[in-house]
């Protein structure tokens, strides 16, 4: 049960090798070990990765995903409730991919869409229904800035992460009545091994700064948080630039 | 699904099916093994998750007649349905010239629920606690017999009952002694106490002339003042004493609440200026030293004037926290004061009170000591603080009260309870398929 002051006992990780939903079990070790279930590729850096947690004090379960095989996405969950009921789930899966081969080549097209809006809507249906069998549960889903306004730079990926992130707000509501609770987190450019070797962007922060806005969103019940917080502010100016001018941005 | 539920302090909603059963349909709603379980639930005023049960069933309080007669001994019984609030009983008791043996700091708790967590009162030191005053209750166990126990009758089962929080069967009513009072007043001696030293002093030498005491603390207090309280304590006042209006009306019972706080604001109003500006204010008001007449509620009950006071804290809500240490750990109270304090957390007015012996419930809070109630706004913040103290409890030898609890750990609950294991294994052979469930069983792992 996720306690008075947000902490929650067991935490449920959909694509458990990345750096954000790694430092997120981390900032939870403070307030005691959890279980902890990884759910990733199988591999070494799945095993790397539960050896840390487990050295942290939580206990580990493994369980292999893969985010585009959809028809095994149900059963994952309910393996990963097997042990109890899941507290925090984190959806904190995707791929960045090269941004022109993302329109121009089909393949990597539509896996970039399968990967990072159809994987999320399919682990978010079954996370719903194990919260609505559970009458609680937190779901925190790993959007991004470049989906609040899709730019030409980036949007097949943008475009991805706007349909998830819609997904997962309406999620919400509909989950409200059931005792749930979800959590979309908009970071900006954030160093990790997806964006490695890229420009950082304005803003830029590390896994730890996303996973410190994750505990303190889930605690707090939030809906929806950007991270770093001023980028809210950032994000509600450039939605309301005009076409012409937002071409001509450098972003 | 039906309403998310919360405890009083508005924290960790969750959803369940509540469900309205009379006493005879208990049997059959255990029987039938609904889906996550069930648990009754009262008024809600248990602060965390003890009275939620996600996903699962929840009962409504359970109505049913009040009776009161003479038993052989000369003592007064009184048997009540399991959802009969204090509040009522107290309307209808007081008419008979008699009162409950025990009453928290609100009127507006169930006997059922006082039952299940082993409430205490102002007179703990004196009276001990609700369940030493219980004959006989009726528990449905989850097999669904209706098993009718008390401390002669099934004693071991009513001993785990007794502080249980309803994880042990349904409990449909209760028989418990009333007592005799001689009017619905109060004699109340007021002092203002500058420091712990001399607080702790005067409570240990001097409580047991009393029936009732209790002290509050300004736990912003800092250094010298460190524990400045003001000590309230009393006895129920004879007819003889009264004068004025309380003459013309002697048994005159508690009424509704004045003023109600009708919405949550976006965010709290309890901040550590506000805090620090009303314990100075309430401190330098209350009087160094004055004995005078006070009705039931200005005693006992003084929130209950408020209808839905908890609101004041806000979307966050607020957490309680209830230690209690033996008497031989009385630095521990101290310790405690100095934790809260440096942490600057702010605290309305602490709760400090000598607690008499304990009793054998498995699960009963009390014990010799003193007993010490915080109430803070909510927040993650707030952890670090915890920790600290439930360190300090466990090793004092002392425990948190699981009525306020909605943040311990299970190893920590373990720690603090040693007969927990006892309790976890008569539940093993009582509800072998988990009929009964609560939030607060699932995260301390009962």
């Amino acid at each position: 049960m996720l306690n008075a002051l947000g902490e929650p006992q067991s935490l449920l990780l959909l694509g458990g090798t990345s750096d954000i939903a790694l430092a997120i079990a981390e900032k939870y070790a403070a307030s005691g070990g959890l279980r902890v279930v990884l759910a990733a590729r199988p591999g070494p850096r799945r095993t790397g990765a539960a050896a840390r947690l487990t050295a942290l004090g939580h206990t580990v379960e493994e369980l292999d995903f893969e985010a585009t095989d959809t028809a095994s996405h149900p059963a994952l969950v309910a393996d990963a409730a097997r042990g109890g009921d899941i507290d925090v789930a984190v959806v904190a899966f995707g791929i960045l991919g090269d941004e022109e081969e993302a329109w121009r080549d089909h393949d990597a097209a539509v896996r970039l869409a399968e990967v990072n809006y159809v994987g999320p809507v399919s682990v978010g249906t079954a996370l719903a229904t194990q919260v609505r069998q559970q009458g609680h549960g937190t779901i925190v889903f790993l959007s991004s800035v470049a989906g609040e306004r899709v730019r030409r730079s980036n949007f097949a990926y943008g475009a991805s992460k706007a349909g998830a992130d819609g997904y997962y707000l309406g999620l919400g509501e509909a989950l409200r009545e059931h005792g749930g609770h979800v959590l979309v987190v908009r970071p900006g450019f954030v160093h990790t091994k997806m964006s490695d070797g890229r420009e950082p962007a304005p803003l830029a922060v590390g896994p730890g700064q996303v996973a410190d806005a994750v505990v303190a969103g889930v605690a707090a019940r939030k809906e929806l948080v950007w991270v770093p917080a001023p980028l809210r502010f950032v994000m509600s100016g450039l939605r309301h630039v005009p076409r012409p001018l937002f071409r001509r941005l450098p972003l | 699904m039906s309403p998310l539920l919360t405890g009083w302090g508005r924290t960790a909603p969750t959803a369940a099916t509540l469900v309205e059963v009379s006493p005879d349909g208990v049997p059959a709603l255990l029987r039938s093994h609904p889906d996550r379980g069930v648990i009754a639930r009262g008024l809600g005023r248990s602060y965390g998750d003890a009275a939620q049960n996600a996903g699962g069933t929840v009962i409504a309080p359970i109505a049913g007649p009040t009776t009161v007669r003479d038993a052989d001994d000369g003592t007064v019984l009184v048997t009540a349905a399991a959802g009969t609030s204090l509040h009522e009983l107290m309307g209808d008791l007081l008419s008979r010239h008699l009162f409950v043996p025990v009453t928290p700091g609100t009127r507006y708790v169930t006997v059922g629920g006082a039952l299940a967590a082993d409430i205490h009162g102002k007179n703990h030191h004196r009276d001990g606690s609700f369940g030493d005053h219980v004959v006989e209750l009726e528990l449905v166990t989850p097999d669904g017999r209706v098993r009718t126990i008390g401390p002669g009758a099934d004693a071991d089962l009513f001993w785990a009952t007794v502080g249980g929080m309803g994880l042990l069967g349904v409990v449909t009513r209760v028989t418990f002694r009333a007592l005799p009072v001689e009017s619905a007043y109060v004699r109340v001696h007021t002092e203002r106490v500058p420091g712990l030293e001399a607080l702790l002093r005067t409570m240990r030498e001097h409580d047991d002339e009393f029936r009732y005491s209790v002290a509050w603390i300004d736990t912003l207090a800092r250094g010298r003042a460190l524990g400045r309280s003001v000590l309230t304590r009393g006895d129920h006042a004879p007819a003889a004493e009264l004068t004025g209006a309380a003459a013309r009306h002697p048994w005159r019972a508690p009424g509704d609440p004045r003023v109600a706080i009708p919405a949550t604001p976006p965010v709290g109003l309890v901040t550590r200026v506000g805090v620090r500006a009303f314990n100075e204010l309430w401190y330098r008001r209350a009087p160094r030293r004055r004995v005078d007449l006070q009705p039931i509620p200005a005693f006992f009950h003084p929130l209950d004037l408020v209808e839905g006071w908890n609101r004041l804290y806000g979307r966050r809500g607020l957490v309680q926290y209830q230690l209690v240490v033996p008497d031989t750990a009385e630095v521990a109270v101290e310790s405690a004061l100095r934790l809260l304090s440096d942490a600057g957390h702010p605290s309305f007015l602490a709760v400090l009170k000598r607690f008499g012996a304990g009793n054998p419930g498995l699960l009963s809070f009390p014990m010799p000591g003193w007993t010490l109630a915080l109430d803070l706004p909510g927040g993650p913040a707030l952890a670090p603080l915890f920790r600290a103290l439930d360190e300090l409890v466990v090793e004092a030898g002392g425990r948190v009260y699981l009525a306020k609890d909605s943040r311990l750990a299970p190893a920590t609950f373990d720690r603090m309870y040693d007969r927990a294991e006892e309790f976890r294994k008569l539940r093993r052979e009582l509800d072998p398929d988990g009929v009964l469930r609560s939030d607060l069983a699932r995260r301390l792992d009962l």
